[in-house]
């Protein structure tokens, strides 16, 4: 059991361990809650370690590669076949990315529960659909295989929906974990259909082999069409964004956390599905213009909606789609230029930043539920009109607040402020306009955050509540993510350098990819 | 013509699920348009790989002819399980939803919108 063992198995053992414990989960729950609490801990620190073993190995240039069943696992080819059949995994550096960020969520999100949920009962399934969460993401993001990509997108709605319904006796949180599901089962069937249109004309599921032999047909557009819906639907992009603020609201704080990685997940499919499985083949000017313009309207409409909110969550839920606008916006951007001799100056950078961005706001939105979960533990409510001075009593989440919101708006030296400079400086050369928006839309996210910041935590104490500070487990919670805010912060460009940039190779290297799975 | 007809189909069951899914107000119609858009999408699936004059993909005591596509089946057969527990899913939801608001009309149902 060696270095090299651990390394060469990784990507199959990350989705195995969560797997294997979630189900083990509820049987050490009749025995001990606390053998049970220690399990989970143990599991959501090992898939950190590996993780990020694997993740390094990744950025220094290797794809690691895995097919399941095979004797030697990077052979995805079999001796008697001339394409792969096998389910292959395919760890590329945006794939080391995202799982990066939805180990680090989880853990955080694990820890903070350990309090959070104290008081609830059903804890042992709570586990138990939190690490097939984390699951469904982790398959996701590693897949190289089509209908496994369906199989693990179900996994992560059903699991999800289930936890948006978690406090079941109040009927909101049905309500939005049933409109929730709606959008997934939806999402997903397309997602299915469009599968089926491309196995029907290349008899092929591997996305490498498939961006191989893709022709761009009037099938194919359409199958493209249904992806692109299917996932930005479930990423929460404008037109279909209203179950957003209604499940991540409803849903425990600790969840909501894990949702926001959940539906970047989902922009993650339709980056790697546009670039990895179509890439040059479609129509880059119409589909980035697309992508864009989704960027933009999820980026305004989304701030705008904010500022009359009321309820803190449901607020930050408008702010989540926003964010997500930039993530459209710098990917989009890229992916408008790709192909063009602009792509190495300004294209590459509006990438980095896109992706920058997707890790950024899940460290910082993460944070920023954390601490709405934290308030709403404290005084069991939501309404921003009924809660005032908590900074009196919770210091602690007053300091992480402002870290938080500071990041989200922008400001240096947070996170936010590296990956939006990025967005600002290279979308400006495609149209001035696009940096104004984007800027404009940061401005009035510091605002909308200033009278959150204002109307909770400053003013006289209030009477009614207990004095003191939330449980220590939710601190460390929100510790992890808030170093990880001032870390990217103070060197953004190691992290670009370093983890960043091998992630937006990956998403543009469209050639790397098919290599890496077919050879030659 | 004739092997047209089960596209023909499929295409109307999903339209007829996602108008049900669309303009009806119950939520367990809504349920049932979802099903029905799986239906359709499984019957798709199934579709692909029929081969006319074609036997079982099951290698053994298998006579030399053709044989129907093996995977669309198992795909389906997985998008089926998988629909189970999705309806499931969402019954139980509908089931918390009436004995909280005493009533499965999604007109009335809008604590969140406020």
């Amino acid at each position: 059991m060696n270095m090299n063992w651990l390394l060469t198995h990784s990507p199959a053992l990350l989705i195995a361990i969560p797997l294997l414990a979630a189900f083990l989960t509820p049987l050490i729950d009749r025995l001990s809650k606390r053998a049970r609490n220690v399990l989970v801990l143990i599991v959501l620190i090992t898939v950190e370690v590996v993780m990020i073993v694997l993740a390094w190995d990744v950025f220094t240039g290797n794809t690691h590669i895995y097919t399941m069943g095979a004797s030697n696992p990077t052979a995805t080819i079999p001796v008697q076949a001339a394409i792969p059949i096998r389910i292959v995994l395919e760890v590329d550096g945006l794939s080391a990315f995202m799982g990066l960020i939805s180990a680090t969520v989880s853990l955080a999100a694990g820890l903070y529960s350990l309090a959070f949920v104290r008081r609830e009962t059903g804890q042992g399934r709570y586990y138990t659909l939190l690490l097939l969460m984390l699951v469904g993401m982790l398959g996701m993001e590693f897949t190289g295989d089509l209908f496994n990509l369906f199989v693990f997108l179900e996994i992560l709605s059903i699991a999800s929906a289930a936890l948006i319904a978690y406090r079941f006796y109040r009927g909101d949180a049905v309500e939005g974990a049933f409109k929730y599901f709606v959008i997934s089962s939806l999402g997903a069937l397309m997602v299915l259909f469009a599968i089926g249109l491309l196995y029907g004309q290349y008899d092929l599921l591997n996305m490498a082999a498939l961006a191989k032999v893709m022709k761009y047909t009037m099938l194919d557009k359409i199958a493209l069409v249904l992806f692109i819906a299917a996932f930005a639907m479930k990423c929460g992009a404008i037109p279909m964004h209203m179950w957003v603020p209604d499940s991540y609201t409803v849903a425990p704080a600790s969840i909501t956390a894990m949702l926001v990685v959940a539906s970047q997940v989902s922009l993650y499919a339709l980056f790697r599905i546009c670039f990895s499985l179509y890439g040059l083949t479609l129509d880059v000017t119409t589909v980035g213009i697309i992508i864009i313009s989704l960027g933009l309207l999820s980026m305004f409409v989304g701030v705008t909606m904010a500022l009359p909110q009321k309820d803190i969550k449901r607020l930050m839920s408008y702010h989540a789609i926003s964010q997500t606008g930039y993530m459209l916006l710098g990917v989009g951007v890229g992916l408008y230029l790709i192909g063009k001799p602009e792509f190495s100056t300004y294209g590459m950078a509006a990438m980095e930043g896109g992706i920058f961005h997707i890790f950024n706001h899940a460290l910082y939105k993460g944070l920023l539920f954390l601490t709405a979960g934290a308030i709403f533990y404290k005084v069991k409510t939501r309404n921003l009109n009924e809660m005032r001075g908590l900074a009196h009593s919770m210091k602690f989440t007053a300091i992480f607040f402002m870290i938080g919101a500071f990041a989200i708006a922008g400001i240096p030296p947070f996170n936010g402020f590296a990956s939006k400079l990025l967005i600002y400086e290279s979308v400006y050369c495609v149209s001035p306009i696009l940096s104004i928006i984007a800027m404009l839309v940061s401005i009035i996210t510091l605002a909308s955050f200033v009278k959150v910041f204002h109307s909770a935590f400053m003013g006289p104490p209030m009477r009614n509540t207990k004095e003191g500070e939330v449980p220590k487990s939710m601190l460390i919670g929100m510790v992890i993510l808030t170093v990880g805010i001032i870390l990217f912060g103070l060197f953004p460009g190691w992290v670009v350098d370093h983890i960043v940039h091998p992630a937006a190779q990956a998403l543009a290297d469209q050639a790397a990819y098919i290599q890496a799975v077919i050879g030659g | 013509m004739i092997y047209n007809i089960p596209f023909i189909v499929v295409v109307l069951l999903i339209i007829v699920g996602l108008a049900t899914v669309v303009f009806k107000r119950n939520l367990i119609k809504i349920v049932i348009g979802i099903t029905i858009i799986e239906s359709g999408v499984n019957l798709f699936l199934i579709t692909l790989g029929y081969r006319e004059n074609s036997v079982a993909p099951i290698y053994t005591f298998a006579p030399s002819t053709k044989m129907v596509l093996p995977v669309p089946q198992a795909l389906t057969l997985t998008s089926i399980v998988i629909g189970v527990a999705v309806m499931a899913l969402m019954l139980s939801f509908a089931i918390r939803i009436y004995q909280h608001y005493g009533t499965l009309d999604s007109r009335k149902i809008r604590r969140l919108r406020e």
